[in-house]
């Protein structure tokens, strides 16, 4: 079996940007993924945010991959087709204290390069987000923050990845790792890949992988965030993103507006015992409840439609009993050819293009040769939402193709073409469709279109409806099919 | 833009009793739009027997019920039945524009009514610690499913809320092989009919917990066992009550949300609290000609009270024409 | 012995008082209508039920058929008898109140649509 070139280990937001960004080298390439499909662990609970880089220390990775990040990710997105808006960061003071801290946060933020930021007064509180307590003094304005739909950003980069001949391996966990000569050999519970050089981007379980090469200086421990969303009627109630001022172990619990429309609060913060534990509880909620009305006091529990928790990948390099540390992205020299990608919790999305050049020079420092294709398609084909075009567009593509007119999931208006596309894309299950086209996401939670698209899954796949699954294997719908009586 | 004098949105009872008795009542040119492939809405999952005893005098189930409007629709040719026809956009004119077969098509109708019913309130809207693994199913869906679909969703249940659909349920999962652990009801007494707690649990020996709640459903990819624990007056949970079942399937049957979006969309103000049209009259909205019938007006307990409702909305459209003329 | 029933005949659910002596009725109380009398006589001496379900079709427009028994049955035989429900296929098309199969179970009723199927 000839050796990849790169063998990257996990394919969420980090591992799928560092794929694209290496596609445009002469090298082959290939994406490991333990789950179902691609962007299933730690980026599918992302908010979305696209983060200014204020609230991280000048001298660290965080902040100036960020800053980086920040301008990169508004190219990539235009490239792809990912709908990026700047809509705006406020860190809101309550108080004279907070006003300091603010300006000492203005002054770290203009340290790394953050553009535009200014401290606004109670009165352009009032008139730009009227919604905001009375208790609010006055923010630090970052105009740069943005939003964008983090797993529909994973799914482009990985196709777009793919399109430029990267191949991404799903239902692939990673069991062991041996050094043998010049590669490395990577055993699956299903197959065996040979690398010469392996990056590691595996999320909760960078801390595992990265001890199979012997390089254990670091730890990955998960640090849950419960979020509830609200209603899309409630559009209106926020106009930028909201934050309060950050404490040692997160940035807050924030009121932004989500790439779909919903208000969304949370992140609570709580250290979880356990990397599969995605509960979310009732001291979540009245926490996130708490912590929202605190900036925007017309909340209520009654507005929330949804909620679920993700788990941050929280890197320590030595025992220490708070902090954020910093991201974990370094050659490891114990392991030759090894590239660590740790620790990527926020602004891990915003810096992921960053991210990714970053160890595109780390491997071009560590010997890889890389030479420039001619040939990179960094576009990637826009995809249809009927949701999201005019009638007038809509008439059109009926006329064209009778499965746009075929409405299976009726809150969010998305056709049978729509889930037929997905699927051909690369979705698997009942929640890579959600992600890929929001149905199932809308008011009735998939009560009336989960049977069309589980048969629309059937026929795509050519699987029995009994095969069907939530997120992959352990997670099949129904039990048993008449049909098999 | 095509024109109609009445335009109705919904064939389940409540749309198939409006286009009934708006036609007895004069109406000559009636444009019934329905979503799925077939007439009948929700009647055609529900199985079971206890319609029509009011309407008809007798004991039906919910396609017998459905039927015997259809057949009588069928014989009516002032009736147009457009099936697979999905209503997007309601302008407070009473414009709509619809998906059908092959088409985006806007019409004009001079008097409207919606008939289209209710969903269901679902997990997602009553906080229940605990992740989200597969086996959490509205009880409609589950329904769907099963007589539908003929796939069974689960083998050991535990059904949250005592109302009529969690009961049925309870009763049909039974027949199909599976287990019912418990139903789980926050308050004291039942929302269904006591009829159906007679002959959905106490036939079947199902443990009923009133004043309980689930707390947490555990499990990662699919549903493992749940956390059920006694409440107060207060809702509040009682310390040292919790005990736990296994189970791999929750059912969640809490209550009705009438659909009204395309009516909020043309400008009909909704109750805050059931979703409902506000209206001083019976079936009337904001919008005059614009009229509201069925379980999207009301949730009713009984199909029999759903048409009877519908003919009036029906007679109503047909005097609002006969004024317009 | 007086026992409580609920009537299971009509949304009504009246509670019922049904005096008992010696294995048999002498009195009920409390129904609204003579089916209630009717109700609680079965119920204690031999207690019915109506079976509903659904059957697999092939080759057919939808692939359940809704069907149900023309007339009550034992209860004590409810579960035997929805297990025989779901072993049987239906190959032709159907009218409402075709007969699926007859004499179901050997009880003298019949398995009958209760929705078209083509």
């Amino acid at each position: 079996m000839k050796p990849y070139d790169v063998v990257i280990i996990g394919a969420g937001v980090v591992g799928s940007a560092i794929g694209r960004e290496l596609s445009r080298y002469k090298l082959n390439i290939a994406i490991l993924e333990k789950e179902e499909e691609c962007g299933f662990g730690v980026s599918k609970s992302n908010s979305g945010i696209i983060h200014p880089g204020t609230q991280h220390p000048a001298a660290s990775l965080k902040g100036k991959l960020c800053v980086r990040g920040n301008i990169l990710m508004r190219k990539i997105s235009r490239e792809l087709g990912v709908d990026f808006k700047e809509v705006g960061e406020l860190i809101i003071a309550f108080s004279r204290e907070e006003i300091v801290r603010l300006m000492e946060l203005k002054k770290e933020a203009e340290l790394l390069g953050v553009p535009r930021l200014k401290i606004v007064d109670k009165k352009w509180l009032k008139k730009n987000e009227p919604n905001l307590s009375d208790e609010a003094i006055a923010a630090l304005y970052a105009p740069t923050a943005g939003i964008i739909s983090p797993y529909r950003l994973a799914y482009d980069l990985c196709e777009n990845a793919i399109k430029n001949g990267v191949e991404i391996h799903t239902d692939k966990k990673v069991r062991g790792i041996i050094k043998s000569g010049d590669c490395f050999e990577i055993q699956t519970q299903n197959g065996e890949f040979k690398s010469r050089y392996l990056i590691n981007a595996a999320g909760l379980c960078a801390d595992d992988i990265s001890r199979m090469v012997g390089v254990s200086d670091f730890k990955i421990s998960p640090r849950k965030g419960e979020e509830f969303i609200l209603d899309k009627k409630k559009e209106h109630i926020v106009n930028h993103l909201l934050f309060p001022l950050p404490s040692k172990v997160s940035k807050g619990v924030l009121v932004i507006k989500t790439a779909d429309g919903n208000p969304m609060i949370g992140p609570t913060a709580e250290d979880a015992s356990d990397k599969e534990d995605l509960a979310t509880s009732d001291e979540g909620l009245k926490k996130a409840l708490a912590g929202a009305r605190k900036m925007i006091p017309s909340i209520s529990e009654n507005d929330i439609i949804a909620y679920f928790a993700g788990l941050r990948p929280v890197g320590f390099t030595a025992p220490h009993p708070l902090a954020g540390e910093d991201f974990i992205i370094r050659h490891e020299h114990k392991a030759t050819g090894f590239v660590n990608v740790a620790g990527i919790q926020s602004p891990g999305l915003t810096a992921a293009p960053a991210i990714a050049v970053l160890v595109s020079d780390i491997l071009r420092n560590n010997g890889l040769t890389m030479k420039k294709k001619f040939h990179f398609c960094g576009h990637h084909r826009e995809i249809t939402h009927l949701f999201a075009i005019p009638f007038s567009r809509t008439k059109k593509l009926v006329k064209k193709d009778l499965a746009y007119g075929d409405i299976v999931c009726r809150c969010e208006m998305v056709s049978a073409k729509e889930v037929q596309d997905a699927i051909r894309c690369g979705a698997k299950t009942l929640d890579g469709i959600k992600f890929r086209t929001r149905a199932q996401a809308g008011r009735c939670h998939g009560s009336f279109c989960t049977t069309r698209i589980m048969k629309i899954l059937a026929e795509e796949r050519k699987i029995p409806l009994t095969q069907i699954t939530k997120r992959g294997r352990g997670s099949e719908l129904v039990k048993e099919d008449r049909l098999d009586a | 833009m095509l024109k109609r004098d009445l335009v109705i949105v919904g064939a389940g009872p409540a749309g198939m009793a409006a286009a009934i008795s708006a036609y007895e009542n004069g109406v000559e040119d009636i444009l019934l739009l329905e979503r799925d492939q077939y007439l009948g809405g929700i009647l055609n999952q529900c199985v079971h027997t206890g319609f029509g005893l009011n309407y008809f005098k007798e004991i039906l189930t919910g396609p017998e019920y459905a039927h015997r409007f259809i057949e009588k629709l069928k014989g009516i040719e002032a009736i147009e039945v457009s099936l697979k026809s999905f209503v997007v956009c309601l302008r407070a004119d009473k414009t709509l524009t619809y998906f059908k077969p092959g088409a985006l098509e806007t019409a004009q109708a001079k008097a409207l009514i919606m008939a289209t019913g209710c969903r269901e309130k679902t997990r997602e809207m009553v906080h229940i610690a605990g992740g989200r693994p597969a086996g959490i199913f509205s009880a409609g869906l589950a329904q769907k499913l099963i007589n539908i679909e003929g796939l069974l969703p689960g083998r050991e249940i535990v059904i949250v809320g005592s109302g009529d659909i969690g009961l049925i349920m309870a009763r049909r999962f039974i027949l199909e092989g599976a287990k019912v652990k418990a139903v789980v009801e926050i308050q004291q007494q039942t929302r269904g009919l006591m009829r159906n707690v007679v002959q959905c649990l106490e036939d079947f020996d199902i443990p009923l917990y009133m004043r309980h709640k689930i707390s947490k459903i555990h499990g990662r990819d699919r549903v493992e066992k749940v956390d059920i624990v006694k409440v107060d007056e207060e809702l509040n949970e009682i310390a040292g009550s919790e005990f736990q079942l296994a189970c791999d399937t929750v059912l969640i049957s809490v209550g009705l949300i009438p659909e009204n979006e395309l009516i909020e969309m043309a400008g009909v103000k909704l109750d805050k609290k059931t979703n409902s049209p506000v209206s001083d009259e019976v079936n009337k909205t904001s919008i005059p000609g614009l009229f509201v019938c069925g379980n999207a007006f009301k949730v009713y307990d009984l199909v029999d009270s759903v048409s009877r409702d519908s003919a009036d909305a029906g007679r109503l459209a047909s005097e609002y024409l006969r004024g317009l003329k | 012995m007086i026992k409580e029933l609920t009537c299971i005949e009509c949304p009504k659910s009246c509670s019922l008082m049904v005096d008992i002596e010696n294995c048999r009725i002498v009195k009920v109380n409390g129904n609204q209508c003579p089916r209630g009398q009717d109700y609680a006589k079965a119920e204690i001496e031999n207690p019915l039920r109506i079976l509903t379900g659904v059957v697999l079709t092939k080759g057919l427009a939808i692939k359940m058929v809704p069907v149900r028994t023309d007339k009550p049955i034992p209860k004590a035989r409810i579960l035997e008898a929805a297990d025989e429900i779901k072993k049987l296929k239906v190959t032709n098309p159907l009218g409402i109140g075709d007969i699926i199969v007859s004499n179901f179970m050997g009880l003298a009723v019949n398995l009958i649509a209760t929705r078209d199927v083509l």
